[in-house]
């Protein structure tokens, strides 16, 4: 196991400098001129050079991306154009808040679609099974945007029982900083009115995010559920008198949790880059707010950085994934 | 099976699923606006960004049935000529995407080797790319234009297709027929065009299908955080988000936008949905 482990390990080193290597070459043959942007429209020529060499932009591309990766390895992810501030320090700042949405989503999706799915495939062909199938797809249907859109004008705007946009109130102290994340830290310190206020602002960008997963992993519960039962030793357990709750939870549940949790992974990566249009719509600070503005000042080491923060995390957490399934599933123990 | 019985077998499935109908139903009708979405409009001059001061923020009436936005223009109208930029750019992302994405895939799967791995190694990279981040970088350093934004949504779609090539070539090229061909003195392209191609293209279709309606919630997307289409073209993205800030008050003029996006994305994804169980069956569930 721990050879296993450590090769994945060893194996994810050439992904991430592919990675790399393509975030870098994407934020070099973008079209348009960071310099002559960043500059501004009066600038002399002298002063375009001198902010070409001061950002390096002046040397052989091989020179830059070697630059750029030994920057990256010493914590020097460069700096934005726009407000001169290292870009590291921003993603800081910002990825706590959308690793916080898009746990919070996930958790959503995660525990609602294991029932809802394991529902639909034991009344499998009833109307809840049709209604499941019906409201999963559309579900996935849904653009993000719009649902928060409602969600806010609903909940927000008209019942007035959350919050219109944000992450906490300004006039109130946020909890002692650990995670980043609010909730988590105001749990950590016991401070239970500050958890309930930033549940307030997390609750809808949460549910707007959640809804897509929830309904592909119902789908997939479904799906394998219907698998698992029609197995052979699904009849031997039921012929020798295995009660049903505990067949459903030691037996459907584990065998059916593999191929889910395939999608919990892939879905993960798609989360993080897909905060882009929740953040928006509810100016939820995070990394995705963060790029939306560097996409439009066309500022390349801020999108950069967020692009391969969200490719490594993406990476390392499908190699979690891959991890768990031996725990889940001992048939597929790893050696 | 013959040509007519195989088209007789496949309706026949999918007038089974009544759900799939219904979204073959709404494709056809969406196509419909799409095309001639000016002509069923009731205020045309608004398409192409005529305003009238005077008429801002009517609530629906019988006059304007979804109401009335800030330049007084018809929400109704605005929403039926929405549909030309929202179909047509998820349509063209996905042929785009599909004849790269095959292009890549067959040459991998049928060489294999080296240019497998590099190729299939990129196609991995590429999906560990936040693709809406990616095209919206992409779209915003082009600059506004439907075809620029088809372009930088196609850059992160094609590396799904070439998976599905990938493995669909490789099953298919160790079958006799190939080796016959070969044996016959066919060349690399001859086979792939008229040997293994033909062979695979169900699942190709199959995949397109299901991927239009997402293709148009990228488009949407796009239109939402202001990058691709811009003012006075109408779309249902960029209406949605304009609208924001007239919420609570004027809320039609955001309903119906968004309403539009998710009829639409619902429809391809209903007739992908039955198109799978029809063309493909061995995924059936």
């Amino acid at each position: 196991m721990l050879h296993y482990i450590v090769r994945r390990i060893l194996l994810l080193l050439p992904v991430l400098l592919g990675l790399s290597m393509m975030v870098f070459a994407i934020g070099r043959l973008l079209p348009g001129d960071p310099v002559l942007l960043a500059a501004g429209p009066n600038a002399t020529k002298e002063e375009v050079a001198a902010l070409a060499v001061e950002f390096g932009l002046d040397k052989p591309v091989a020179v830059q991306y070697w630059n750029y990766l030994t920057g990256l390895l010493h914590g020097d992810w460069g700096r934005s154009l726009q407000s001169r501030g290292p870009v590291l320090e921003d993603l800081k700042v910002f990825l706590p808040a959308t690793l916080e949405l898009v746990l919070a989503a996930m958790l959503i999706a995660v525990v609602f679609g294991i029932l809802l799915g394991l529902l639909a495939a034991v009344k499998r062909n009833g109307w809840i099974d049709y209604s499941v199938r019906l409201v999963s797809l559309a579900s996935i249907s849904m653009p993000r945007f719009f649902l928060g859109l409602l969600l806010q004008l609903v909940f927000a705007m008209w019942l007035g029982w959350a919050s219109l946009g944000g992450r906490f109130p300004l006039i109130a102290s946020p909890p002692p900083l650990v995670t980043g994340m609010l909730t988590i830290d105001s749990l950590l310190a016991g401070d239970l009115p500050s958890f309930l206020l930033a549940l307030q602002y997390l609750a809808l960008p949460a549910m707007a995010m959640s809804l897509s997963p929830l309904a592909t992993i119902t789908r997939m519960m479904r799906a394998s559920t219907m698998e698992v039962l029609q197995q052979d030793y699904m009849l031997t357990a039921r012929a020798l008198g295995i009660p049903p709750g505990k067949l459903l939870r030691k037996y459907v549940l584990r065998n059916a949790l593999t191929s889910t949790l395939t999608v919990i992974g892939l879905y993960f990566g798609w989360l993080l880059g897909g905060t882009v249009l929740v953040e928006s719509v509810f100016d939820w600070p995070g990394i995705g707010l963060y790029a939306t503005k560097a996409i439009m000042m066309q500022d390349f080491m801020p999108i950069m950085g967020v692009v391969l923060t969200i490719g490594t995390l993406f990476v390392t957490f499908n190699l979690l994934i891959d991890l768990l399934y031996g725990v889940i599933n001992p048939k597929v123990r790893l050696g | 099976m013959n040509e007519s019985q195989a088209w007789a077998r496949a309706y026949y499935r999918l007038r089974q699923n009544w759900l799939s109908l219904v979204g073959l139903v709404l494709v056809v009708f969406l196509l419909v606006v799409a095309l001639a979405g000016n002509q069923l409009a009731p205020y045309p001059e608004h398409i192409s960004g005529s305003v009238d001061t005077a008429m801002r923020f009517q609530a629906p009436s019988s006059a304007h049935w979804m109401g009335t936005n800030e330049m007084g223009q018809d929400v109704l109208s605005l929403v039926l000529g929405g549909a030309r930029i929202s179909l047509f750019g998820g349509l063209a992302v996905v042929v785009l995407a599909a004849v790269v994405g095959t292009m890549v895939g067959a040459v991998a799967g049928y060489f294999g080797g080296w240019t497998d791995e590099v190729l299939m190694r990129l196609a991995d990279l590429k999906l560990t790319l936040p693709g809406l981040i990616l095209a919206m970088a992409v779209a915003a350093a082009l600059g506004a234009g439907t075809m620029n934004m088809v372009l930088a949504i196609s850059l992160s779609w094609w590396p799904g297709f070439a998976r599905l090539v990938r493995g669909e070539v490789i099953s298919k090229r160790e079958e006799v027929y190939v080796l016959a061909a070969r044996a016959l003195g066919a060349g690399s392209v001859r086979i792939m065009w008229r040997h293994i191609l033909p062979n695979i293209l169900s699942p190709i279709i199959v995949k397109m299908s299901l991927d239009v309606g997402f293709a148009v919630l990228t488009v949407a997307s796009l239109g939402f955080v202001g990058i691709g289409v811009k003012p006075p073209t109408p779309e249902w993205g960029l209406m949605l988000s304009t609208a924001r800030g007239f919420l609570p008050d004027y809320w039609w003029t955001a309903i119906f936008p968004g309403l539009a996006i998710f009829l639409t994305v619902l429809s391809f994804n209903l007739l992908g949905d039955g198109l799978r169980d029809v063309l493909d069956p061995r995924s059936r569930r």
